[in-house]
């Protein structure tokens, strides 16, 4: 996989290191603060770190406004986007306002409907799908073209990325659509959070038997609990999330207090185990609203010290 | 067929309320098979509104006409003796019907009566679902005869999305997943490799993005 963008994620990817992102969730008001402060707890333990864009449909300070923070601070954003607010229109000038700012990193998503958020009486847009800006921010890249066929004066060099969940249904076009991904353009991969890891490791065989392995970056997506009720909480509430039920008794067995201490042991042995996983090419630590934890969690895992680019 | 509900009675009080003279207008189509605004229909809430009024203590003329088709000149025509005898006109026909009424009686205030919802089909007595959001270019063919665009909640084209769980969308347990039932076909027909199939970026200026439509067919106008 040859580099084409200036995206640190991307060299690392293309070194053959294990890349290590992280995210961050903006702040239901226009505190820049919120940001500065997320980003600096995870800083140094952390390749790039993703801005959220509006997730969960809750309204919050806009994603490429909280990227361009992080390049002020000279880190390495991954913009995230979601399909459902913005049309083809909106979608392609924000690409072209991230690029601006030297934003080199790009997830495309279809989001969470919004029905989950605080407007669940709004519109949805979805005039494009996620695969569908995945092939737009790829032509706009690499033929400096818009969608309607124009050129694009300085076309944007943005590394595309992609989601995929590995548990959602049906489990049989899994490796399909990963495959179709792939298919549009993308060029790495972060996962739904893992916590069933013999289903992730069937998934992983499905994509290794594909050859998809060498044509993607897959990152594997992990969450660490806080306590026995997020686990629940994560297995019967959030769509598409597959938590068994030993994961969830091994957290509810321990006493309240060591339950947060339990919670970053099942990540740890996560990503050890993941790391032996051919075609598994990094980690992307999602450790909701508990920030501060990233860097035990990277550093326990053997992750440290992240390469120089 | 277009699918209606009839709106809450409260809501229908305070439309013609001020009004005297009043006609309920039916219609004998789409609005008949979902039992929202038929003969039927007319007549009960013909006979609810004068018990409620009545109650009230003020006399209204409240009278009852069920026209074949509301979205026909030729129907419609057939009020035109006797429309300047009300005051108002509460449609049950779908909006298309009430607007066409609003074209063609230009002083004669005009109320809905019903809630227009969607194209689609009585799956019993009683149960009437989305199949279709006349986007104007369809894409059956390429989505094993179900529409991705009207049943699923993000009218994904290359989906499922991750938040199809057990068959079910992620906005309700209720409801399948569009994308697992084209699945369903596409394995029943043998055609699993059609699943990877990309399907391109939709022009929509087809669909409601792009203004009021109309069709045209010179070959059959008058």
């Amino acid at each position: 996989m040859k580099e084409k963008t200036p995206s640190k994620l991307e060299k690392i990817l293309a070194s053959g290191n294990l890349a290590v992102t992280s995210e961050c969730g903006p702040p239901r008001g226009s505190d820049p603060e919120a940001i500065i402060e997320k980003a600096n707890l995870i800083k140094d333990y952390v390749d790039a770190i993703n801005i959220t864009d509006n997730q969960t449909s809750v309204t919050r300070m806009c994603s490429l406004a909280a990227c361009i923070r992080l390049k002020l601070m000279g880190l390495e954003p991954v913009l995230q986007m979601v399909t459902r607010d913005r049309n083809r229109i909106a979608l392609q000038s924000d690409i072209l306002g991230a690029a601006s700012f030297d934003i080199y990193n790009m997830l495309c998503l279809s989001g969470d409907h919004q029905s989950f958020g605080d407007c669940a009486s709004g519109q949805n847009v979805h005039d494009l799908d996620s695969m569908q800006l995945i092939q737009t921010v790829r032509r706009m890249r690499d033929e400096g073209k818009f969608i309607g066929g124009d050129e694009i004066k300085r076309p944007p060099k943005m590394f595309v990325g992609a989601a995929a969940n590995p548990f959602a249904d049906p489990f049989e076009i899994r490796v399909a659509r990963l495959a179709k991904k792939v298919a549009a353009g993308a060029e790495f991969i972060q996962t739904q959070c893992i916590y069933n890891l013999d289903k992730f490791e069937k998934w992983m065989e499905g994509v290794r038997d594909r050859g998809l392995h060498e044509k993607v970056h897959i990152l594997a997506g992990v969450t660490p609990f806080k306590s026995a009720g997020m686990a629940r909480y994560m297995k019967n509430k959030v769509p598409g999330m597959d938590v068994p039920d030993e994961v969830v008794k091994r957290m509810s067995d321990r006493p309240k207090d060591k339950q947060a201490e339990e919670g970053i042991n099942i990540c740890v042995e996560t990503i050890q185990r993941l790391k032996e996983v051919t075609g598994v090419h990094g980690f992307h630590v999602m450790a909701i609203e508990w920030e501060e934890k990233v860097p035990e969690i990277v550093q326990r895992a053997g992750l440290l010290p992240r390469p120089e680019m | 067929m277009i699918v209606a509900e009839k709106k809450p009675m409260e809501e229908v009080i305070k439309e013609i309320k001020d009004y005297k003279n009043i006609l309920l207008l039916g219609c004998n189509e789409c609005v008949t098979v979902c039992e929202a605004g038929g003969k039927k229909e007319v007549g009960i809430l013909a006979s609810a509104l004068r018990m409620y009024f009545l109650n009230q203590g003020e006399e209204k003329r409240i009278d009852e006409v069920t026209l074949e088709r509301q979205c026909d000149h030729e129907y419609l025509e057939e009020i035109r003796d006797r429309i300047d005898t009300y005051d108002a006109v509460l449609s049950l026909a779908c909006g298309v019907g009430v607007q066409f009424m609003a074209d063609k009686y230009i002083s004669i205030p005009v109320y809905p009566g019903v809630n227009t919802c969607f194209l689609g089909a009585t799956e019993k007595r009683g149960l009437w679902t989305e199949r279709c959001q006349a986007c104007g270019q369809c894409i059956l063919a390429s989505t094993a005869g179900i529409c991705p665009i009207s049943r699923c909640a993000k009218r994904i084209l290359n989906g499922p999305c991750g938040g199809s769980t057990n068959g079910k969308c992620e906005i309700s347990k209720e409801l399948d997943c569009a994308w697992q039932l084209i699945i369903n076909r596409l394995k029943a027909m043998g055609r699993m490799d059609d699943y990877e199939i990309l399907l391109d970026i939709k022009d929509w200026s087809s669909d409601r993005a792009g203004g009021p439509r109309k069709v045209v067919r010179e070959d059959v106008q008058e």
